[in-house]
């Protein structure tokens, strides 16, 4: 699959264009290979998440069928596939035309920028297509090793619990003095009391001795596993579960994959918002697209940022959010004195010349992840001018329907979304749960239930892990439950 | 290329799933409507891995778009679902596409279905001359006149010889066209099923879906095993009559039972038009087993054991069960013929689930 293409000489000029315009407004990205490749391949490389070098699972396959229906069926179409690596890898659909070709290589540079300079995704590996394939071979050893069936069945389990992770975890610090009470905390052995000289025989050294050990030992088994809560599930089971070292290694294959593509769930509007806006900027206004293609042009980019009736298109947010930005920032439109400007018609008219918008925007590129990014800037103005709205769904229609337009309902309920990649956090409480080895985790309920068949069926497959009784604690239509498996039947109890 | 593996792994597991959940099809009559279209669509439950997400039930969003407080979502679709920021996917059932051919490679790896012994010639054949294509070397008798001329004029204008104040054409050895013919290789139909119905007032709706489900899967298992099948139909309350598959299907009449005259009907067919050493038959009769008169029944085991029998690789009764019906024929059938019979299945269709067992011991003899 990459063995590198020879692009038409055309194509290969309009890239070096592009690339040197890209680098000349401020973007800095990873040198970027690009690959035409038919609607087949690059399929099938998104089926396979941008990896054709993965491991081999049946779930790329089921992916793969369900990309190339919707593609047959004219339902979705897929122009590129860009890679965080370095160096950058980047698809092109063959059947592109010329003037959708120059608009996907602007967005990919763009892209390209935002993988290499975006906080969130500085910790990832960048050798990631190499790490990618070594996984796969890690695992196709397994499997000639225990046999296809078998892990197989473990990989479906472990990536039932792939999105158990800790999303913050490769940013914290854990400080090294934290750990002092292993040492640091006094034993303290009660002595009788008693002449000095005759002490040693009141309190006999070997006795005091035996004492303390004992105190000890005491001390470390009442320690909490885990210490404090901990979300990833998936680094706790690997510490502590007492599963073989073939399964271990699968376990870490797969938490790895999902640490490294965390990120792009974090930041999916920042990222297609960042990329449109560099697309729409540079075929029109830096290095300009012909007469002839305009048309083409804008047709395409109607259908990137289309407004879906009623629903939310993080390329358009996205894109409109940046552009909100610079505008604000272009007219000074921050600051003390404009926050507080309660006079309608004066901020709207606010304008110190400021000319900020750009430095702006690559600042929030470096720094911000999608929450982050809607909390700072998603204010009162934009929410209105984006028509945005809250929907609830009405169980007697079965349809949703609009229930609010109120800003900070909007917002609040948006960042709820975007909370932890939009995924339940669950965390890890106790790995002696009733003093007999059993798991307990807790799911932090944040408004919205679990889907139930789906967490009980992911408690048999933590099980599967764990192989002492689970138990989590969740909220079930507002009343506090707690789901238990203990290998053969699971249970749900009121707390 | 490498996704194969992984989508050949994607549909093996399909294939399980659809094996596991085969009596539920087998009893659900949604498969029908698709009869005679080359692939049926099966809907599954999910395959997806399960995983902790959230519920939908609580299903709320924000969206953009106009529209004011309480108007729906997506005035044109008002459907539920999706709009959430972020790249999740929406909830899909899985639709599996399978020919009619897997799903009887299914059937029988579930039932466990031996296949079945041919007699008469092997998989009979006709051959056929079609002519088609051309090729640019041949006998005269097949010269293709209009081709070569449109050949020879191609060359004439492109070599600018062609004038069009004096069109003549002339063509030379290099134009010339020649029809060419392939020999096609029909398989022609050595195998027929005939299915007999009792369409008495007694047959209800329900008796007549069971009826209808099972020939369908007979169908499609038999039609797996030869290839040109050939179907006939006959109905039967006092009198028989040979209809169309459709009528088979939705017709309700009233009256008595003869079921001899069904029998009488379908012999005439067989000596007819299916001479026994080189067609396969297969028989197969519903009905509610509540026959006139015990001297009909009498009638109708003397033509099973003396004529029908031995001319046919299979006959089958299904007794559906109805509410008026006595069941008396399957018991005399019985007695007549005992409860083991090489040549012929008896069995009792109680009602859709059934079915699945039907098909296992009619189809289960190899025959």
């Amino acid at each position: 699959m990459f063995q590198h293409t020879v692009l038409p000489m055309e194509l290969q000029e309009i890239i070096t264009l592009i690339e040197e315009k890209s680098r000349s407004v401020g973007l800095d990205f990873f040198p970027t290979l690009f690959e035409l490749v038919d609607y087949q391949q690059l399929n099938e490389i998104a089926a396979y998440g941008g990896f054709p070098t993965r491991y081999p699972h049946w779930r790329w396959g089921m992916e793969y069928e369900r990309i190339s229906k919707s593609y047959t069926y004219g339902l979705s179409i897929i122009y590129e596939m860009v890679i965080n690596n370095n160096p950058c890898y980047a698809y092109l659909l063959r059947a592109n035309s010329l003037s959708a070709q120059k608009t996907v290589i602007a967005h990919v540079f763009a892209h390209c920028d935002f993988f290499k300079n975006n906080y969130w995704f500085s910790k990832t590996n960048r050798k990631m297509l190499d790490q990618m394939a070594n996984h796969a071979a890690v695992i196709r050893n397994f499997i000639n090793d225990v046999g296809h069936e078998e892990v197989e069945n473990f990989v479906d389990v472990c990536l039932s619990l792939e999105n158990l992770i800790d999303i913050q975890a490769p940013f914290k610090h854990t400080p090294a003095v934290e750990k002092e009470d292993a040492e640091g905390k006094r034993i303290h052995v009660a002595k009788m009391q008693s002449k000095s000289y005759m002490d040693q025989y009141v309190n006999p050294k070997d006795y005091l001795e035996k004492q303390e050990a004992k105190l000890r030992l005491a001390a470390e088994t009442q320690q909490r596993i885990p210490e404090e809560p901990e979300s990833d599930v998936l680094k706790f089971l690997l510490e502590y579960a007492p599963i073989p070292a073939w399964k271990k290694k699968v376990l870490r294959v797969i938490r790895d994959e999902s640490y490294y593509f965390a990120p792009q769930g974090q930041t999916k509007i920042l990222n297609e918002g960042w990329a449109s806006y560099w697309h729409s900027k540079m075929m029109t206004e830096i290095c300009p697209l012909e007469p002839s293609e305009i048309i083409d042009y804008c047709d395409h980019n109607a259908g990137v940022i289309a407004n879906h009736p009623g629903q939310l298109n993080p390329y358009r947010l996205g894109v409109e959010l940046l552009r909100h930005i610079e505008h604000r920032w272009n007219r000074g439109k921050f600051g003390i004195d404009y926050l507080n400007c309660q006079d309608r018609k004066k901020r709207k008219e606010w304008d110190t010349q400021a000319g900020l918008g750009q430095k702006k925007l690559f600042e929030v590129r470096k720094f911000h992840n999608d929450i982050t990014f809607i909390d700072e800037f998603l204010d009162e103005d934009f929410c209105h001018d984006a028509k945005m709205f809250l929907y609830d769904f009405d169980p007697r229609t079965g349809k949703s329907v609009i229930s609010s337009r109120d800003f900070a309902s909007v917002k609040a309920q948006l960042l709820l979304q975007l909370t932890n990649f939009g995924q339940p956090t669950i965390k890890v409480i106790d790995g002696n749960f009733h003093n007999r080895n059993e798991l307990l985790l807790r799911h932090l309920h944040e408004g919205v239930d679990l889907k139930q068949d789906f967490a009980v069926e992911s408690l048999q497959n933590i099980h599967k892990i764990w192989t002492r009784p689970v138990h989590l604690e969740t909220v079930i239509e507002k009343v506090p439950k707690r789901i238990q498996f203990d290998g053969t039947t699971h249970t749900i109890e009121k707390m | 290329m490498k996704m194969e593996t992984d989508l050949n792994r994607f549909h093996k597991i399909v294939r399980g799933k659809i094996k596991q959940s085969l009596r539920k099809f087998i009893a659900s009559g949604d498969l029908i409507g698709r009869q005679g279209k080359k692939t049926i669509n099966i809907p599954l439950p999910r395959i997806d891995l399960p995983r902790f997400t959230f519920g939908d039930s609580q299903k709320n969003g924000v969206g953009q778009g106009d529209g004011s407080v309480g108007d729906a979502k997506n005035p044109q679709e008002g459907q539920s679902g999706e709009g959430e920021a972020g790249d999740q996917v929406g909830e899909h059932t899985l639709e599996v596409e399978l020919t009619l051919e897997e799903l009887a490679t299914i059937l029988s790896e579930e039932l466990e279905l031996p296949n079945i012994e041919q007699k008469g010639k092997k998989n009979l054949e006709h051959k056929e001359i079609k002519y088609k294509g051309l090729v640019k070397r041949g006998p005269e008798s097949l010269h293709h006149f209009r081709r070569t001329y449109r050949e020879a004029l191609k060359r004439m204008i492109s070599s600018q010889e062609y004038n069009p104040d004096d069109p003549i054409v002339v063509p030379i050895k290099e134009d010339k066209r020649y029809r060419s013919f392939k020999e096609v290789i029909h398989p022609s139909a050595n195998a027929v099923i005939l299915y007999m119905m009792d369409v008495s007032g007694s047959m209800g709706d329900e008796q007549k879906e069971i009826v209808r489900l099972t020939s369908f899967w007979l169908d499609t298992w038999l039609s797996h095993q030869y290839k040109g099948l050939e179907k006939r139909y006959i109905i039967h309350d006092a009198a028989a009559k040979e209809v169309t598959s459709e009528i088979f299907y939705r017709t309700k009449e009233s009256g008595g039972t003869l079921i001899s005259s069904a029998y009488k009907l379908a012999l005439e067919i067989i000596e007819q038009e299916y001479p026994a050493a080189d067609w396969n038959v297969y028989l197969f009769h519903f009905s509610d087993g509540d026959n006139w008169s015990g001297n009909d029944t009498t009638e109708c085991m003397r033509l099973l054991e003396e004529k029908m029998i031995p001319r046919v690789n299979l006959f089958c009764y299904g007794q559906v069960e109805s509410r008026y019906g006595s069941g008396q024929f399957l018991r005399d059938l019985k007695k007549y013929f005992g409860e083991e019979n090489e040549r012929i299945t008896l069995t009792q269709i109680r009602d859709r689930n059934a079915i699945m067992d039907a098909l296992k011991l009619f189809l289960g003899k190899g025959k």
